[in-house]
């Protein structure tokens, strides 16, 4: 259990903020007018029934998705239309629910992939791979293997992803995010498909690169014991609908909530 | 046993993440080299060098460019004929133009004008994928064909509406033309081969090499971790077209010695395809091993059944290469789509625990 | 200015004066397209039914007119003949299902289409060496089509239409209205639909892959010896046609990969497209522009429609 919410964090500076936004796909509205903030340094968590729009959710603020209507405030930008590329330059990285990372690489080439944005090396001295081109691949290496270190995979790093079981995978797509060394971290379900050992596991690194690397994280999760010892604050949907946000204790008592969760007709 | 990498281990990154790490790798290309330098030139007969070494380097390089397209950025290409059949005519303008430049510089500059046309029709891929980017590369390779054959320009309004090389000398030695030995002329392609092997081998191992990869497994997912797919992908549009466009000039300019644009057509495309389907997709020494097997295989046909006595027409030899080379196709595609240099792995893995099975 | 004159006002000048060459040209574009429907008939067949984008339809369609020829030759009465090649294509769809699609089921589409190139240049060396690589004249008046021509009078000239390009485009419209039948209304038809959308379904479901796509490609033989049949009596038959077959890849991105009618639609437009453009606008660039035409047509749609006419729009999930 996180402790209360000091005065510190409550004063923090909204990074991102989703004002009244609306997603809808052919007839199906995906989100609708949904608006809520994420504060410097928090994890915040988005939780909601099976098809509440919380991918959706995710997939707007990372610029996959264009809304309909309303817009995203991030790092004091306001724009209601992003690609996804100005997002990773940015600041915001993101995992997948399906893990989505490059099969045909070894775990160390992806999370290298993951430093691409970072290097800028011209192809002229990529093309010797010589000097100011060997010197940028030593130095992003060192970053990535001190991400290796913090995740403990470093005996699958020569391991092409695709061999690798899906929790090491999920790992391995952290560590691509990371390398990015994003301001908001975007984690769609990183507990799915995990047991226990490997939800204790994957809690502590999340919990580890909140405090250690400062990130800001927004995280899609099912799982309630996860949501309530991590998150500072929480969202909920339902049906693309915001019906409550506020911090884990305040969630759990809420009836609409618990409602929503049972299923009950509205 | 032979290939043991216990004990070779790396104190720092550079040294980790150098192309060749291990020992046996690093003697293993000294002695090709080796052979290709020395030995080759000098107990090797003309028809060795002129009908076997000197193509068989010229398609590997063309595989290669194709390689860094199809099998590392994932862009299935049928033009590449036609990005040869660019080179070799950007060569032969430019020479005619400026007889008195150096034809070493015409050869490689003509590379990037094979790489211009295919940014031009690599433009496509911005919007299109897979199959149907495959049919805009046949878009280029049909209408660069009709070009060739019906732009008298191209061939400077010869009446054969063929390209004949002029002689061109280097240090007073003829190294293109009629009088240029087969010796000069394979080191000519030789060095040329060699050295942009070395710098698609470099930018396939860095960060360029990652971005390909990256586009070629998941798109949706290079773009979200910074990747610019259009720059991307016309990248490897850029340098595969040039990689072709030198082969086509080398092809012309060392090996035929002229040439008719039906040289630069569709089949020439599907050729070097499948060099690099069954060499293995991905793979720099595949291309050269696909390279050997399709380009050594009608040769083979040709003169081993007349040495064991069975009589065999040179028609007969193409029908069955035909036949050989779709079979192998889906042969590779079933057992091992990786192609042969997968194999090739897997023997290294096979020596690596040699005499132990595993 | 002359320039311009040359490629806006000059060709549409020349049609109105001579409306029979017009529509001569028209019906020529009409007739080609027709065929190349037919061809991209075939690969929708494979493609609905098995995601396989089959690259052989071509050197099928030639294949099956070099052995019905090839029969007729050796002495056979011409319906036997065509029995004979019925025959010979349910068993080359039978080979291919077992040496071909079996071994590489549920790997990425990619790698079935280069398969497919596989085929394509194994049938190219094992037809050559069978049939030997001359051209080959059609037995079309043994199996009963019609020769000669229709003239009528129009404008001060005449319109020619051959009496088999008649034939061909009735025969054809039969079989795509039988094959949209069997597809729409029929058992097997629906298992074939099902196939195409989900090989793991389908099986889940109790079809039988193997069973399915047999059928598949032997309808997709029937179609190419029919094709091969038209074609081979309008011209002659041999492995030219091979690459006059790559067109319909052009006319698959206008009408789509899984739509019947988006076959013809597409076929009509790219024969006519082509045959009009080939003859008022190409002497203006140098004749032939034939070759190339159709496949800068079908880029420039994409640029605007990558799924073609009648093609699903393709969303990606992530």
């Amino acid at each position: 259990m996180r402790a209360p919410i000091g005065p510190e964090v409550s004063a923090g500076d909204v990074l991102l903020s989703v004002e009244d936004v609306s997603l809808s796909f052919g007839g199906v509205k995906a989100v609708s007018n949904v608006s809520f903030d994420i504060r410097k340094g928090e994890i915040r968590a988005i939780i909601g029934p099976n098809g509440a729009g919380k991918t959706s959710m995710l997939n707007i603020i990372n610029g996959f998705y264009h809304p309909q209507q309303g817009h995203i405030t991030f790092r004091g930008k306001t724009r209601s239309k992003m690609q996804p590329h100005e997002a990773a330059y940015g600041g915001i990285a993101r995992t997948f629910q399906n893990v989505a990372l490059f099969r045909g690489m070894t775990a160390l080439d992806n999370i290298m992939a993951g430093r691409t944005l970072k290097m800028h090396s011209n192809f002229f001295w990529q093309l010797l791979r010589h000097g100011p081109a060997m010197h940028e691949e030593v130095k992003h290496r060192q970053r990535v293997e001190e991400i290796i270190d913090f995740l403990k995979i470093q005996e699958i790093r020569r391991v092409p992803v695709g061999r690798l079981p899906y929790g090491l995978q999920k790992r391995v797509e952290l560590g691509r995010a990371l390398a990015m060394e994003p301001d908001l971290l975007l984690l769609d379900e990183p507990m799915a498909g995990m047991n226990l050992e490997e939800k204790e596991d994957m809690s502590r690194f999340v919990l580890d690169v909140n405090d250690h690397y400062g990130t800001t994280i927004a995280l899609i999760e099912h799982d309630m014991g996860v949501v309530m010892d991590l998150s500072d604050r929480v969202v909920v949907l339902d049906h693309g609908i915001k019906i409550a946000d506020g911090t884990p204790n305040e969630i759990k008592g809420n009836q609409a909530v618990i409602d929503a969760y049972l299923g009950v007709a509205h | 046993m032979f290939y043991r990498e216990v004990g070779q281990y790396k104190t720092n990154y550079s040294a980790d993440m150098s192309v060749m790490p291990l020992l046996q790798d690093r003697v293993g290309i000294g002695i090709i080299l080796f052979i290709a330098v020395v030995i080759i030139p000098y107990f090797g007969n003309a028809f060795l060098i002129q009908a076997i070494m000197i193509p068989f380097l010229v398609f590997s390089l063309a595989a290669i460019g194709l390689n860094l397209l199809t099998g590392y950025t994932g862009l299935l290409s049928l033009g590449t004929g036609a990005f040869m059949g660019v080179g070799a005519y950007a060569c032969y303008k430019l020479t005619t133009y400026f007889p008195d430049v150096n034809i070493l510089i015409w050869i490689v500059a003509s590379g990037f004008f094979s790489a211009a046309v295919g940014v031009v029709f690599g433009l496509p891929s911005l919007r299109i994928k897979g199959f149907y980017l495959a049919v805009a590369t046949l878009a280029a390779q049909f209408f660069l064909s009709w070009c060739f054959i019906r732009q008298p320009w191209f061939y400077n309004y010869n009446a054969s509406g063929a390209i004949e090389v002029p002689t061109r000398t280097l240090f007073g030695i003829p190294i293109t033309g009629a009088t240029a030995s087969d010796s000069t002329r394979y080191y000519v392609v030789l060095g040329i081969v060699v050295a942009m092997t070395w710098l698609a081998s470099n930018l396939v191992h860095g960060r360029i090499g990652r971005m390909w990869m990256a586009v070629r497994d998941m798109d949706l997912a290079a773009e979200l971790i910074g990747i610019r797919l259009l720059r991307t992908k016309l990248l490897a549009f850029a340098v595969s077209s040039f990689y072709c466009g030198v082969a086509g000039a080398l092809l012309v300019f060392q090996w035929y010695g002229s040439a008719e644009p039906a040289v630069f057509d569709v089949n020439l495309s599907f050729f070097i395809l499948f060099m690099v389907i069954i060499g293995g997709l991905g793979s720099l020494t595949g291309s050269y091993l696909g390279a050997a097997l399709i380009f050594i295989l009608p040769i083979v046909l040709r003169y081993i059944p007349p040495h064991l006595g069975i009589p065999i027409r040179p028609a007969t030899v193409d029908h069955i290469q035909y036949m050989i080379i779709g079979a192998l196709i889906v042969l590779f595609l079933i057992v091992e789509p990786n192609g042969l240099a997968r194999l090739w792995q897997i023997g290294k893995q096979k020596l690596r625990v040699w005499p132990f099975p595993y | 200015m002359h320039l311009i004159y040359q490629i806006f006002i000059d060709p549409f000048v020349q049609m109105g004066n001579a409306p029979d060459l017009l529509v001569q040209t028209l019906w020529e574009g009409l007739v080609a397209g027709v065929l190349y429907s037919l061809i991209a008939l075939g690969f929708v067949l494979i493609f609905k039914a098995s995601g396989v984008f089959n690259f052989a339809q071509g050197i099928m369609v030639v294949f099956a007119a070099l052995t019905l020829v090839g029969f007729y030759e050796h002495g056979i009465p011409a319906y036997v003949a065509l029995a004979l090649t019925i025959a010979v294509m349910f068993g080359l769809a039978f080979a291919v299902e077992r040496l071909m699609l079996r071994p590489l089921v549920n790997q990425p589409d990619i790698i079935l289409f280069m398969a497919t190139f596989g085929l394509t240049y194994f049938l190219i060396g094992f037809g050559e060496l069978v049939f030997g690589g001359d051209p080959k004249v059609m037995i079309a008046s043994q199996l009963g089509l019609p020769k000669g021509a229709v003239e009528f009078k129009m404008a001060g000239g005449f319109v020619s239409l051959q009496k088999i390009d008649i034939a061909a485009a009735i025969i054809a419209s039969i079989m795509v209205a039988a094959l949209a039948v069997f597809f729409q209304k029929t058992r097997v038809g629906r298992a074939l639909r099902a196939v195409a959308d989900s090989h793991k379904a389908a099986l889940s479901v109790g079809i039988s892959l193997e069973y399915i796509w047999v059928i598949v490609w032997f309808a997709a033989g029937l179609v190419a010896l029919a094709t091969g049949i038209m074609w081979g009596a309008r011209s002659e038959v041999s492995f030219a046609l091979e690459i006059i077959a790559l067109k319909a890849l052009p006319v698959l991105i206008l009408g789509g990969f899984t739509s019947i009618p988006g076959a013809i639609i597409g076929g009509v437009i790219i024969g006519v497209g082509e045959k009009i453009g080939e003859f008022y606008w190409g002497p203006l660039l140098g004749s032939g522009i034939e070759t190339w035409l159709a496949y800068v047509i079908a880029l420039v749609f994409l640029l605007f429609r990558p799924q073609g006419l009648f093609g699903e729009r393709i969303i990606e999930r992530i």
